[in-house]
């Protein structure tokens, strides 16, 4: 059910201050497409607009066309309520539901929408998405328990199983690791390599090791200075970008030589 | 210049040289000199027949100069400071608790009197000097509170959800700033307003529980709007962006997620807002009035409470006064333990709601 969504033009505004110009890309299905910049460049931004999450802060709007399937998702009759079905998400700081157990916080996504669902259909889906985010070994005896309880890295992937729970068709990711240790970042790394034959999905990081670990496509975005907009440099596979990019930018930011 | 650096360098090392233990004062020694200071205070004022308070007074002045004199004289200026600002804490609170203590005390053991099975099944129907009970008026202030708390919690629920969910510029700066004010207004101007209100459409010199409910909850609907709005805010930003990103819409993330997560805060809030209003007795002067018979139908007739039923006790007992005045302390004595009982339900409702951590 992956799908690729094609990016043209688009500009993203918080009220008046333009904060990405004139992105284009295009985000290849059954593949991890991975972003890369300085903070402050606008790739979360950017990404929080492929699920029109990014409209969820005030003031803040978007120009140009998002893609997938042939709709746009930015038309003027589509709801944003049901591109978030279809583009899951998973945040930078783990946030399970706190008042939810481990089972009720991978069952949120349906039981939140007031899906009617059997109890053995439940059970069979929080199993396969708690399975899906390698997290069902340690948690199938507790799962009564509260979401809170798990150690950071189990929390977030507890909210990978929540997201991948509502079968979305893509999956974006704003730095899923960067409040975890190497060991948990190793395990969700794992995760994003299996869940890329299933789902299309983007990922932000700061991290260019994970970056090159884990991802097919490679972003550079960039600013050219304070209070400008930021841009996407170069986009391209992730081999070429890590050993031969096209920019005299990608490259001084790739080998560390600012940002 | 330079020698201006030497000296202070020679501060410096005198200061890291400083042995890291010094003399320090036994640990019964703030008793002993509390016990010494009213001793004093005792002798001194003895004599000239003060009274307690000016013992009182005097005793805490001479506490805190002999702890700073004991104290400077054997563990330095430094700990003395400490210490004089340890007592004036102590002191502080002591002193706060005095007031909340003999009020606790005399409504005790002078409602004590009348704490009989007679009081709670009688009402003052025929009743003339002794004997007598106030059933009438416990159930006006349960019917009275409860149709105010119907009445406020809906509206002040959802006025809450407007300010943190939905509203933005100068309307929601506009309605904060009300809700501020109203929860200034005196009581006796809610009470005004409702008289006001249905002195127009039901003629003049009404008196109904409905009124007194809505006198309350022109009270209350501030108090739970800002308490709730303050639950509101606490749950993190993270829970409803969770939320929106699994697709769900936002007043099902507003009610599942958002109230789910804080409603330990909320229950707890309208709990000490019903007890804030449950005691309240100018409002419910002029809109209930009183009987003496047990009233349960809030739309017809006027309901005695337990705030106005101990004021016309007490204010007019008739011949002879003394047990009227009796009824009075035993129902300022229900009352407190009716507030007491809600103030313990608030903490339970908390501690049974709050998310759970832990493993």
């Amino acid at each position: 059910m992956a799908k690729l969504i094609d990016v043209s033009d688009l500009n993203i505004y918080y009220g008046d201050f333009l904060a990405v110009e004139s992105v284009t890309m295009t985000i290849e299905p059954r593949a991890v497409t991975a972003l890369i910049g300085p903070s402050g460049c606008g790739k979360s931004t950017f990404l929080r607009s492929l699920n029109r999450m990014h409209e969820v802060i005030p003031g803040a709007r978007v120009e140009g066309k998002v893609v997938m399937d042939g709709q746009d998702l930015y038309d003027k009759d589509v709801d944003p309520v049901s591109v978030r079905q279809h583009i899951g998400m998973v945040f930078q700081r783990p946030n399970p539901f706190p008042t939810m157990s481990i089972y009720e916080n991978v069952a949120a996504g349906v039981r939140l929408n007031a899906k009617r669902m059997r109890k053995s259909d439940m059970d069979d889906l929080v199993e396969s998405s708690l399975r899906g985010a390698n997290l069902w070994t340690e948690v199938k005896d507790r799962l009564d328990r509260p979401g809170s309880g798990l150690s950071g890295g189990q929390q977030q992937r507890l909210c990978i199983a929540r997201a991948i729970a509502i079968r979305p068709s893509v999956l974006l990711m704003d730095e899923p690791c960067s409040a975890l240790d190497p060991i948990s970042t190793l395990a969700v790394e794992d995760l994003i390599g299996e869940l890329k034959n299933e789902y299309t999905i983007v990922i932000v990081t700061h991290n260019m090791q994970q970056a090159a670990r884990v991802s097919d496509q490679t972003g550079f975005f960039n600013l050219s200075g304070v209070g400008k907009p930021g841009k996407l440099v170069e986009m391209d596979s992730t081999s070429v970008i890590f050993s031969n990019p096209s920019q005299k930018a990608t490259e001084d930011y790739i080998s560390g030589r600012f940002g | 210049m330079s020698t201006d650096v030497t000296s202070r360098k020679d501060e410096l090392d005198e200061a890291i040289n400083q042995p890291l233990s010094a003399q320090r004062l036994p640990r019964w020694t703030p008793w002993a000199v509390l016990a010494v200071s009213v001793v004093l205070a005792l002798a001194v004022t003895w004599p000239a027949g003060a009274p307690l308070g000016g013992v009182a007074v005097v005793a805490i002045v001479l506490n805190l100069v002999l702890t700073a004199v004991v104290s400077t004289a054997r563990e330095g200026s430094r700990k003395a400071k400490d210490r004089v600002a340890t007592t004036l804490v102590t002191t502080a609170f002591a002193v706060a608790l005095v007031p909340l203590v003999s009020v606790v005390w005399t409504v005790v053991t002078q409602g004590a009197t009348r704490f009989d099975a007679q009081f709670f099944t009688w009402s003052m129907r025929g009743v003339v000097g002794e004997g007598g009970g106030a059933l009438h008026a416990i159930w006006g202030t349960v019917i009275v509170t409860l149709l105010a708390t119907l009445i406020s919690v809906p509206i002040g629920l959802l006025a809450a959800v407007y300010l943190v969910e939905y509203g933005r510029g100068r309307l929601k700066r506009w309605i904060t700033f009300l809700v501020d004010v109203m929860t200034g207004i005196p009581s006796i101007v809610a009470g005004l307003f409702a008289v006001a209100v249905f002195v127009l459409f039901a003629g003049p010199g009404v008196r109904l529980g409905i009124m007194g409910a809505i006198a309350l909850s022109v009270l209350m609907i501030p108090v739970v709007v800002r308490s709730t709005e303050e639950m509101l805010k606490l749950v993190p930003h993270e829970l409803r962006e969770a939320s929106y990103a699994l697709g769900v819409p936002k007043w099902r993330t507003i009610v599942k997620v958002v109230l789910r997560t804080s409603v330990s805060g909320i229950a707890t809030a309208i709990t000490l807002a019903v007890a804030r209003v449950a005691g309240e007795t100018a409002p419910l002067l002029i809109t209930l009035g009183l009987t003496t018979g047990t009233n349960f139908n809030p739309f017809e007739g006027r309901m005695a409470t337990l705030p106005v039923f101990t004021y016309y006790q007490y204010t007019q007992p008739g011949v002879p006064p003394e047990f009227a005045i009796d009824r009075a302390w035993t129902a300022a004595l229900v009352l407190i333990i009716l507030v007491m009982a809600l103030n313990l339900v608030a903490r339970l409702i908390s501690r049974f709601f709050s998310p759970k951590g832990g493993r």
